[in-house]
């Protein structure tokens, strides 16, 4: 347990670098996760070569989503669009430092879910889009 | 035992938890169980075990068929747990229970046969807010296809049903009045009987979900009076994958049959078939027997521990839990006073997200339960996404109330 809620998670969840909502924004998705109502949306501004310029999250949940929502914005600022189609279940988990079992990796994939349905403009998150490693 | 005797050993010892292996695991090492979560299924007593695996290795056998001597066991066997729960919930006719997977199923099997006959685009149905989603979405689906409207009784911010909204909505000479006894999430004990006379005296007929209150206390089909009673084996020690529907003879015959197959017939022609009486008209195809078998079990011993000792026992730790709830920093506990609910404990922890706190209690081995507990329209109503649960069974014991406060200080240390 101990583990699980490293400083830096607890850190996050508290004290967040990116929430709020941007408006503008260019991209923007919001969804849930059914088993305990966690939700976050996120907001994106990107530029005329395809970087992210700015990112936001906003919503409510467990300390594991919403860290892993800060932490996921925080690492794709300035990075390429087309970068963040690639990233998958590893990568947050190497972000968030932890191991995780399969109802909280739900938690914790929320974030990368919701931004990569975003980013690819569909009308809905699916498990899919995170899996591989 | 008397109900004095077992408040005097729940601080130390339980009489009961010997006899549930389960309780001796420890979630890991060096760290034992503490299970409160038997709201979402209760654990399993030795004998109920035991019957499942003495059925497979002896008796297994399909029922209702063939006259060899297993199937003569088998179909002995099953009806009798059918025998026993007519016992157990005091139902006029053993007929009159039709062996279901569950509660959800049971609920579904009224909206699909009865509703789908008897109800009408217009007419009204009473839920209340406070309700499971297995007693919420069947008659939302039903609505859907056939225009009935749906009301709801609402929930007062005690966590109790406000009967004036009742009263009002009696008015308008509803159809059918479905709700729970017990609620899974505030513990509220509603009052059955008022409520169900009332809807009887517009016409109404009354169906309860008995899930969470057939484990925990005497439920009196007579004396409740009212027309269906749905609940699940895996709630009350029994297996999972077995249920009940319980509903009033007369209305039962005058319903159309559920799914269609096997054992539910009479007689079957290349294109028609007549049903089979009661209760086989409702139970297509092969029956979950092993279950019936361990089901069987599960009620006996209830009943030789007795429904008012383990509602008094639990009466007992809801109360305790409460007062040392209440001394958590930032804890606040949903629904009334603990004379006026089961063994069920939902509450929310200030800057705390539950499954966090879940996740914490479980580094200590107590396994309690986060999220909306299958009630986001409850949920909705009191504006909170998510809360803990700790709910309460025969085999628990203050102590392990007295760990989860250690724990929930655990999490407060760590997040506030
Ligand atoms: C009040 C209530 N109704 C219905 C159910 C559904 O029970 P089952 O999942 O066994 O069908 C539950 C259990 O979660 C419940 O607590």
């Amino acid at each position: 347990m101990d583990d699980l809620y490293r400083e830096v998670i607890i850190e996050h969840y508290k004290n967040p670098d990116h929430r709020g909502h941007l408006d503008p924004y260019d991209i923007s998705f919001e969804d849930e996760n059914p088993l305990c109502g966690d939700h976050i949306r996120i907001d994106l501004r990107v530029n005329g070569e395809g970087l992210v310029t700015e990112a936001a999250f906003d919503g409510h949940g467990c300390a594991i989503s919403q860290a892993s929502a800060d932490l996921l914005l925080d690492s794709i600022i300035g990075k390429p669009v087309e970068e963040i189609k690639k990233l998958t279940k590893n990568d947050v988990l190497e972000l968030l430092g932890i191991e995780l079992g399969p109802v909280r990796l739900k938690c914790a994939l929320l974030s990368l879910k919701i931004l990569k349905a975003g980013v690819y403009g569909l009308g809905e998150a699916s498990d899919e889009l995170v899996e591989g490693d | 035992m008397t109900i004095q005797m077992i408040n005097q050993t729940t601080a130390w010892e339980n009489i009961f938890r010997k006899d549930f292996p389960i309780l001796d695991r420890e979630v890991k090492p060096g760290i034992p169980l503490i299970y409160l979560d038997s709201a979402a299924t209760s654990q399993k007593p030795a004998v109920v075990i035991d019957t499942m695996d003495r059925y497979y290795r002896l008796t297994n056998a399909n029922i209702h068929r063939g006259v060899h001597t297993l199937a003569e066991e088998a179909t002995a066997m099953y009806e009798s747990s059918r025998e026993k729960v007519a016992k157990f919930i005091h139902a006029p006719r053993t007929r009159e229970v039709i062996f279901t997977r569950n509660t959800t199923e049971s609920i579904n099997l009224v909206a699909y046969t009865w509703g789908r006959k008897f109800l009408n685009a217009g007419d009204l149905v009473i839920l209340t807010e406070m309700e499971h989603h297995s007693n919420l979405v069947p008659w939302q689906m039903l609505a859907a296809e056939k225009g009935i409207r749906l009301e709801f009784i609402r929930v007062d911010d005690q966590g109790e049903l406000d009967q004036e909204s009742y009263h009002r909505l009696l008015e308008q000479h509803p159809k059918l009045v479905s709700f729970t006894q017990v609620s899974n999430v505030l513990g509220t004990i509603n009052p059955v009987k008022v409520m169900t006379d009332q809807a009887h005296e517009v016409g109404a007929v009354v169906l309860v979900d008995g899930a969470q209150s057939a484990p925990h206390m005497k439920v009196d089909m007579q004396d409740l009076g009212i027309d269906f009673f749905a609940f699940s084996a895996h709630k009350m020690l029994g297996p999972t994958a077995i249920g009940v529907l319980w509903g009033r003879e007369d209305l039962l015959e005058a319903m159309p049959p559920f799914l269609g197959g096997g054992d539910m017939i009479k007689r079957v022609y290349l294109r028609s078939f007549s049903p089979n009486e009661l209760p086989y008209k409702f139970e297509a195809g092969t029956s979950a027997i092993a279950e019936a078998a361990g089901f069987g079990a599960a009620i006996d011993y209830l009943n030789s521990v007795g429904m008012d000792t383990i509602a008094a026992h639990e009466h007992d730790l809801v109360a305790y839990a409460m007062e040392q709830l209440a001394m958590v920093r930032g804890l606040r506990i949903l629904g009334p006073e603990a004379d006026k609910r089961g063994g069920v404990t939902a509450f929310t922890l200030e800057g705390v997200h539950p499954h966090d706190v879940a996740q914490v209690l479980d580094a200590d081995g107590i396994a309690v339960r986060a999220g909306h507990h299958c009630a986001m329209p409850l949920h909705d109503r009191y504006n909170l996404p998510a809360t803990t649960r700790a709910s309460y069974y025969l085999y628990n014991t203050r102590s392990e109330i007295d760990q989860m406060v250690v724990s929930l200080e655990k999490v407060n240390k760590l997040f506030n």
